[in-house]
C-alpha cells in the first residue's frame, strides 16, 4: 500500500429535494507516473489511483478512469442533484489493489 | 500615420493588462468564510527608512485562481500536510517513548507560537526558530533523531503549528537580547550577493509589484510560510525559499538552519509585524 494515502470528501450535510450541490473530493496520493527513474537508472514502477467512483444509495453516479499524467493528490469536484436523503459512497482504486472508501450522508429538508 | 497611431494604441492595450497583473490587488482574504486575514496593514515603525508604508502579504500578488485556493481549507493543498503532521504529532518516537502529544497535549496548545517566532530562548542563549525548537524537543526530550531542517516532516509540522495561530498578528520582538541578531539579519537583507549582485531589498523593497522575467515580485513577506507552491506541489519552508532566492542571484547560499538564515528570518519576519499569520498559504 502506498504510504500517506488519505481520502477526504466535502459534502453538505443537508439539501433541499432536487437541489444541486457541489461535492469536492481529494485523495492524498503520490501518483507515481511510471515514467521516472531512480538514481541508478531503474524505472520506478507506476503506482497511481486508476479509478474513482461515486454511488448514491447504491446507484453509480460517477465513474472515472485515471491515467499516469494525473498529478499528485487527485482532486475531483462535481455537482449532483439530490432527489432524496441518502448515502454517498466514494471509492478510489489503487494500482496496488488497495481500495479506499469514504461515505457521507445527506439529509433532505 | 493613422495606422501607426492605431498600432500604438493596440500596443498600449496589450501592455496595460500585463502591467496591472504584476501589481498587488485589493482583494480580501477570508478563510473558510469566517476567518478574516489581515493581508495589508501599516508598516511597523522600524521600516520607516525603507519608504514602504503599507506591508502586504504575498497573497495580493497572486492570480485570482491561486488566491481562491487559500480561501477554503478543503481546496488548500497545504492542509494535506497539516493532516500528516497530526499523525506525527501523536506518533511516539525515540528512546524516551514520547510523542509531541505526551508533553504538549493537543496541537491547539501551540496557539500563538507562530506569531512570535523566531524568538530568544533564554536557557539556550540564542535566537530560535520553530524548526530549531522542534528539533530540540526531538533530540533532548524524545531521544529521537532530528528532522532535516527544511525537509518534508519539518515543513508539515511547521504548518500544523502555524495553523493554530492563523489570523493572529505577527508580533516578533526585535529589541532586547535579539537586537544583535536582528541587526545581522538586516545587514544580510541589504547585502548584495552573487553574479547578479542583488540583495533582498533590490527586488522585494525597491521593485515589488514589478515583474522579474515571468514572475511577480512581492514584498517577500514570510507570514504565509510554510507555503504550498504549485510549482513543486509541496510545502516550502522559509529557509528553503531564502536559499532559492540567493541561488537565483547566482551566489553560493547559506545552509538552511544556519545562523545567517536564522538572523535573516528574524529580520524578514519583523518586516511583517502586523500582518496575520497565514500559513500554510498557497502560492505559485
Amino acid at each position: 500500500m502506498a504510504s500517506g494515502v488519505k481520502p477526504r470528501v466535502k459534502v453538505p450535510k443537508s439539501a433541499e429535494a432536487g437541489e444541486v450541490v457541489t461535492i469536492k473530493t481529494l485523495i492524498s496520493h503520490k501518483m507515481e507516473s511510471g515514467q521516472r527513474k531512480d538514481k541508478d537508472g531503474n524505472v520506478i514502477p507506476r503506482s497511481i489511483i486508476n479509478r474513482f467512483t461515486c454511488d448514491f444509495n447504491g446507484q453509480n453516479v460517477v465513474d472515472v478512469e485515471l491515467f499516469s499524467a494525473i498529478s499528485t493528490n487527485p482532486y475531483f469536484e462535481f455537482e449532483a442533484t439530490i432527489p432524496e436523503a441518502g448515502d454517498m459512497k466514494f471509492t478510489w482504486y489503487d494500482d496496488d489493489g488497495s481500495v479506499y472508501e469514504e461515505s457521507k450522508s445527506i439529509k433532505v429538508g | 500615420m493613422k495606422f501607426k497611431a492605431l498600432t500604438a494604441a493596440a500596443a498600449l492595450l496589450i501592455a496595460m493588462p500585463v502591467m496591472s497583473l504584476a501589481e498587488p490587488d485589493d482583494d480580501h482574504l477570508v478563510i473558510n468564510g469566517d476567518l478574516e486575514i489581515v493581508t495589508k496593514t501599516a508598516a511597523p515603525a522600524h521600516m520607516e527608512e525603507t519608504g514602504i508604508d503599507t506591508i502586504m502579504s504575498g497573497w495580493h500578488f497572486r492570480a485570482d485562481e491561486t488566491q481562491q485556493l487559500e480561501m477554503d481549507d478543503f481546496d488548500n493543498p497545504g492542509m494535506i500536510f497539516v493532516d500528516q503532521a497530526i499523525d506525527s504529532w501523536n506518533a511516539v518516537e525515540g528512546s524516551a517513548g514520547k510523542s509531541c502529544a505526551s508533553c504538549h497535549d493537543d496541537p491547539s496548545s501551540m496557539e500563538g507560537v507562530r506569531a512570535v517566532y523566531p524568538k530568544w530562548n533564554e536557557a539556550a542563549g540564542e535566537v530560535r526558530t520553530i524548526a530549531m525548537q522542534v528539533n530540540d524537543c526531538r533530540t533532548t526530550r524524545m531521544g529521537a533523531e532530528a528532522w532535516k531542517y527544511d525537509g518534508g516532516d519539518m515543513a508539515s509540522m511547521e504548518a500544523l503549528i502555524s495553523v493554530q495561530s492563523r489570523g493572529m498578528p505577527v508580533n516578533v520582538a526585535i529589541d532586547g537580547p535579539v537586537k544583535a541578531v536582528w541587526d545581522q539579519g538586516k545587514e544580510l537583507y541589504y547585502t548584495r550577493t552573487g553574479q547578479l549582485d542583488l540583495s533582498c531589498a533590490s527586488c522585494h523593497e525597491q521593485n515589488y509589484g514589478n515583474m522579474i522575467r515571468a514572475d511577480h515580485l512581492s514584498q517577500g513577506q514570510i507570514n504565509g510560510f510554510p507555503t504550498y507552491r504549485l510549482k513543486n506541489a509541496k510545502l516550502n519552508t522559509v529557509h528553503a525559499r531564502f536559499k532559492g532566492c540567493i541561488r537565483d542571484t547566482r551566489a553560493e547560499t547559506y545552509k538552511p538552519g544556519s545562523d545567517e538564515f536564522v538572523a535573516l528570518e528574524l529580520y524578514v519576519a519583523s518586516r511583517g509585524n502586523g500582518l496575520s499569520v497565514e500559513g500554510p498559504s498557497v502560492r505559485n
